[in-house]
C-alpha cells in the first residue's frame, strides 16, 4: 500500500502545531533578514488574533528551540493580540465578536464576515546590521 | 553596527496557504470536490467513511487520503472496500499539512474519482490552522465528548460548514444535550449544516449523503462551466 512517512528526525517529533509554526516563522525571519541586511535578529512581533488556534506562550517556546545556532537565536518575542471583529453582510454593522457569539448584536444576522481574530502575522523585525 | 526596525507584514503561514493553493488548483483541473474531515481522536471519523462510501459506492467515485500519527490501521479499513486509499504517517505531528497531501496526491490516481476525503489527525486544535486545498471542512463530534466541545474549540466549529454529530445511538447513556450542542453550534457559525448521525446504526445518512451528492455534481457542473 502506498505511504507516505513525513519527519525523519524524531527529535523534531512534537503533539504540538506551534512547532512548525515556529519553524515556518524563523524561515521567515531569517529571509527578510538577509533582504534587509539584518546580521542579528534582537526583536520580534507578531500579531495573533484571539481565534487563531495558537498558544503565544507554546509558540514562544518552540521558537527558542528552532532559533538555536541561528541569527535569531535569543531574540525577544512580542506578541500583540488581536480581537476579533465582524462585519454584518446584511445591515454592514461592525462588531466585536465576545463570548464567541459570531451574530449580529444590531439585527441578528448570521451571515458575516471576520474583519480581523485569526492573524498569525509578523509585523516587524529589529536587529543589527552588519554596517 | 546599525540598529535597524523593518515593517514586515507577513502571514507566517502563507507557505502553506501557497501549497494548498496548488493542491486546490490541482483538484479543480481534476473536477474533484474536496473534503477535510476532522475531529478528536475515535469520534468516529473513519467509521463515517467506511458507512459514507457504503452509501454512495457505484454512484460517485472516491478516493481516501488517511493521516495519522503512526500505523495504515485506518487505510487499511478503507482499501477493504476497495477504495483507493493512502496513508499519510506524521510521525507524532498533530496535523497535515499542504506539503503532505502534495506528496499523497503522486501516489493517488485520481482519473476516475469525483470525490476525495482527507482523515485528518484526531484532534481539534491544530488541524484547524491548515488549509489543505479541500473545498469544505467537515467535522465529526462525538455525543460521548460532551456538548461543552463547541466553547473549547471555537475556531473549528467556526471554519466548518458541517457539523456531523455522531454516536447518536449512545445519547440515551450520556447526559449530553443535542439542544445545547445546536444552539452553540449556532452562535459559533450559523450557516453550519449539522447533520445527527450514528455509524454503527446508520441512523441519519441519508440526509448527509444526499449533501455530499449535491456538492459533487455541483462541483463538476461548476468545473465544467469555467473549462
Ligand atoms: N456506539 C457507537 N460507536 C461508534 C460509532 N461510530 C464509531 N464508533 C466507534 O468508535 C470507535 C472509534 O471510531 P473510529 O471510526 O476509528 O474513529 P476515528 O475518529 O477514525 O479515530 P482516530 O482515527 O483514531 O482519530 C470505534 O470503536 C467505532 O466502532 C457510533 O455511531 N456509535
Ligand atoms: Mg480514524
Ligand atoms: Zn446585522
Amino acid at each position: 500500500m502506498p505511504q507516505v512517512c513525513i519527519g525523519e528526525k524524531s527529535d523534531e517529533r512534537a503533539a504540538v502545531h506551534e512547532l512548525s509554526i515556529a519553524e515556518s516563522l524563523l524561515g521567515i525571519l531569517v529571509e527578510e533578514a538577509r533582504n534587509h541586511g539584518i546580521i542579528r535578529i534582537r526583536k520580534v512581533k507578531l500579531q495573533i488574533g484571539e481565534l487563531a488556534a495558537v498558544v503565544p506562550e507554546s509558540l514562544a517556546f518552540c521558537f527558542e528551540l528552532v532559533s538555536r545556532d541561528t541569527i535569531a537565536q535569543g531574540s525577544e518575542i512580542e506578541v500583540e493580540n488581536v480581537r476579533i471583529i465582524a462585519q454584518c453582510l446584511r445591515c454592514d454593522k461592525s462588531f466585536e465578536v465576545e463570548e464567541q457569539v459570531f451574530l449580529c448584536p444590531e439585527c441578528g444576522g448570521a451571515d458575516i464576515e471576520l474583519i480581523s481574530g485569526r492573524e498569525l502575522c509578523v509585523s516587524s523585525i529589529e536587529g543589527e546590521t552588519g554596517e | 553596527m546599525a540598529q535597524i526596525k523593518v515593517p514586515v507584514v507577513r502571514n507566517i503561514l502563507q507557505a502553506n496557504e501557497r501549497l494548498a493553493a496548488e493542491n486546490r488548483r490541482k483538484f479543480d483541473d481534476a473536477g474533484i470536490y474536496v473534503l477535510n474531515l476532522m475531529s478528536s481522536p475515535g469520534a468516529g471519523k473513519t467509521s463515517l467513511l467506511e458507512k459514507t462510501i457504503e452509501g454512495l459506492a457505484g454512484r460517485i467515485g472516491i478516493a481516501v487520503i488517511e493521516g495519522d500519527l503512526q500505523s495504515s490501521y485506518d487505510a487499511e479499513r478503507i482499501q477493504s472496500k476497495g477504495i483507493q486509499a493512502v496513508q499519510i504517517n506524521t510521525d507524532g505531528g498533530c496535523h497535515l499539512d499542504g506539503n503532505m497531501i502534495q506528496i499523497a496526491l503522486d501516489s493517488l490516481d485520481l482519473s476516475e474519482v469525483d470525490l476525495l476525503i482527507i482523515e485528518n489527525v484526531g484532534n481539534l486544535v491544530c488541524p484547524a490552522e491548515f488549509n489543505l486545498g479541500e473545498h469544505d471542512k467537515v467535522m465529526v463530534l462525538s455525543v460521548a465528548e460532551g456538548d461543552d466541545k463547541p466553547l473549547k474549540y471555537p475556531l473549528m466549529f467556526q471554519i466548518c460548514s458541517v457539523l456531523l454529530v455522531n454516536k447518536i445511538d449512545l445519547l440515551p447513556y450520556t447526559d449530553c444535550d443535542m439542544n445545547k450542542i445546536r444552539e452553540r453550534a449556532r452562535q459559533l457559525n450559523a450557516n453550519q449544516k449539522i447533520f445527527e448521525i450514528s455509524c454503527r446504526t446508520g441512523e441519519g445518512f441519508a440526509p448527509w449523503l444526499s449533501w455530499i451528492e449535491e456538492k459533487v455534481s455541483g462541483h463538476k457542473k461548476l468545473q465544467r462551466a469555467k473549462n
